[in-house]
């Protein structure tokens, strides 16, 4: 019954703060491949299954896999060479360029007899290239814009060289052209072959990017699947409490969420 | 290439760097065999190596030899420490003396002088790691914990240091023998270097400093963010540990030797980070040289001021270091690292 294609997933995990269980027993697989996309309300659990899926935050009971083994029991170092993290709000030390902030995505590659080589080099430069930070290398991380910023911090990740990437609201902070900008990168890290999980906000973004949603609500997945069977209004309704209709998004096809207006219908003057 | 690679400064520039520090080190150290109530100039200085008859040979081979060598194993332990120190916590304000590590090694060793009548040294060593130990932990759980930020790890620090500093002072006053034995070692001082058996305080120092080094990479990482560092395969907690026992054992054995001294943990690492960057791997080497140069400095610097008497070494420190830390507080972006 276990679905052979997940390489992470949480098995009847309960995951939580201190004594405080936000989700309990839950069981999640991330599809092999895809873009998958954890929405719900503020405070459904989302972010914490994330972390858990990280192993940033141990799950009291029950287990987290990755290539079906706990992922707990694995050295940090070798699970960091399969699956990276881009967590919410990263802090960079006052001072460091562009190019030593990427750099350091290469620590689980190297040891103290491996010390830094032209394939690191050559993966760092990869990586900027890809989030079109190359121009920036010698920069300050601190003198750039919140969407560069994030990029620089995309291209960490990428030069960590995991088939498997979590971002923890990779958008929050950003302006649209920039939500979209990150948002557009994903995607095209996906389409090469990253097995993606993020957690988003924004419904419409998570139903024009996903290629696999997960919608939460009171640390339980109440839904899972492709975009177009998980945004229907019963489903947003259930999760959110936002009436609302569906339509087609004129440019991708994709769910649109488009909330009831909940003001009351003008009341002819008496 | 490398230049614009792997950002400024230029490997050069920072292998130029030490060669600088390691120079103005040999100078120093020379001027602090020279320098004191007795001033030598360079050729009895020679003599005092070379020529076992002459007047200055006692001087120079059981007083300022010795004087020198503990200032600089102290000075390159405390720098290496506070370097740590900051690395670990993310806090610019750590430090060993400010975070009562010194303070609490200082405590322990009253309490065993007073208390049980300890004498030898090793005794005092042992006695100031547990100190430094219980009061470093002490000052991580006053401040929160894992939810410890700069300011409430600052201000735990501040009041754990005033209740040790409270309490050496009153075992002191209640006890003169006490008080006449530590009464130099009390404010930090380099005056009793010819009684302290130098290997022990060497050679801890040299392990300790060996293996806080080799935590730079780490370091790196988890400058990143706890977060950000497991994902990288670091594990925070594991880190934080070496780190401290690292710690204890510079702050501890410095403080055995030297007594509490505080600020050349704070001062260096700003000083060297505004040179190296924030790379560790340059960070932690360039704080052990410079808190080694910083330290023997105040020393030649406390017995230049007062001759013929002098200024302890800790004293001098302090007043160095105080407006620097006041100008560190009031910069505005002071809590990033």
């Amino acid at each position: 019954m276990t679905v052979p294609t997940s390489p992470l997933s949480t098995a009847n995990a309960t995951i939580g703060y201190g004594r405080v269980a936000v989700s309990e027993g839950l069981t999640v697989d991330i599809p092999e491949g895809e873009f998958t996309v954890i929405i719900g309300p503020n405070a459904c659990g989302k972010s914490t299954l994330l972390k858990a899926l990280a192993r940033t935050l141990r799950p009291s009971a029950g287990r987290v896999l990755l290539d079906g083994r706990d992922i707990h029991a694995q050295s940090t170092r070798s699970v960091a060479k399969r699956l990276g993290l881009l967590p919410q709000g990263p802090t960079a030390p006052d001072g460091i360029t562009v190019a030593d902030l990427v750099a350091r995505g290469r620590y689980p590659h190297q040891g103290l007899l491996r010390q830094w080589s032209a394939e690191d080099e050559a993966v760092v430069a990869e990586a900027m290239e890809a989030t079109a930070v190359t121009d920036l290398a010698a920069r300050g991380v601190d003198e750039l814009s919140g969407g560069q910023r994030q990029r620089v911090w995309i291209a960490m990740a990428l030069a960590q060289q995991t088939p498997l990437l979590l971002l923890d609201e990779p958008t929050t902070y950003l302006d649209i052209t920039h939500q979209i900008e990150v948002l557009d990168l994903c995607a095209e890290l996906h389409r090469k072959g990253r097995t993606l999980v993020a957690v988003l906000h924004d419904l419409n973004q998570a139903a024009r990017y996903a290629t696999h949603l997960i919608a939460m609500r009171d640390g339980a997945v109440v839904a899972e699947g492709p975009p177009a069977d998980i945004v229907t209004a019963d489903i947003v309704d259930e999760v959110f409490d936002l009436p609302c209709v569906i339509i087609d998004d004129p440019e991708t096809a994709t769910p649109l969420v488009i909330p009831r207006s909940v003001r009351p219908a003008p009341v002819a003057a008496v | 290439m490398t230049a614009t690679a792997t950002g400024a400064p230029p490997t050069s520039r920072r292998v130029q760097g030490l060669l600088a520090l390691a120079g103005a080190l040999a100078v120093l150290a020379v001027l602090s065999v020279a320098v004191g109530s007795r001033a030598m100039n360079l050729p009895e200085v020679w003599s005092g190596l070379t020529d076992t008859a002459s007047d200055a040979y006692p001087v120079v081979t059981q007083m300022r030899l010795p004087r020198t060598a503990l200032g600089l194993t102290a000075g390159a332990a405390l720098g290496l420490a506070g370097a740590l120190m900051q690395a670990m916590t993310r806090n610019p304000l750590a430090d060993p003396g400010l975070l009562g590590v010194n303070t609490g090694a200082a405590a322990a060793v009253v309490t065993a002088v007073h208390f049980i009548g300890l004498t030898t040294f090793t005794g005092t060593l042992l006695v100031a790691f547990a100190g430094a130990a219980i009061a470093s932990v002490a000052c991580y759980l006053i401040a929160g914990a894992a939810g410890a930020t700069p300011a409430r790890l600052a201000l735990a620090g501040a009041a754990v240091t005033a209740a040790g500093y409270a309490y050496v002072s009153a075992v002191q006053l209640l006890d003169t023998a006490t008080l006449e034995q530590m009464r130099f070692w009390s404010v930090g001082s380099l005056v009793t270097a010819h009684t302290v058996p130098l290997p022990m305080v060497i050679g801890p120092v040299l392990a300790a400093g060996a293996a806080g080094v080799l935590l730079a990479r780490p370091l790196n990482a988890l400058a990143l963010g706890d977060a950000t560092a497991t994902g990288l395969g670091v594990d925070p907690r594991v880190l934080r540990v070496a780190g401290i026992a690292a710690i204890t054992v510079l702050a501890g054995t410095a403080t055995a030797a030297c007594g509490p001294i505080v600020f050349v943990g704070l001062v260096v690492p700003h000083v060297v980070r505004a040179y190296t960057g924030p790379d560790q791997n340059w960070v932690l080497p360039y704080s052990m040289l410079t808190g080694a140069v910083f330290l023997l400095a105040a020393d030649v610097l406390g017995r230049v001021l007062a001759r013929p008497s002098e200024l302890q070494v800790g004293i001098v420190c302090a007043v160095v270091g105080g407006p620097f830390f006041l100008y560190l507080v009031s910069r505005r972006k002071v809590a990033r690292l």
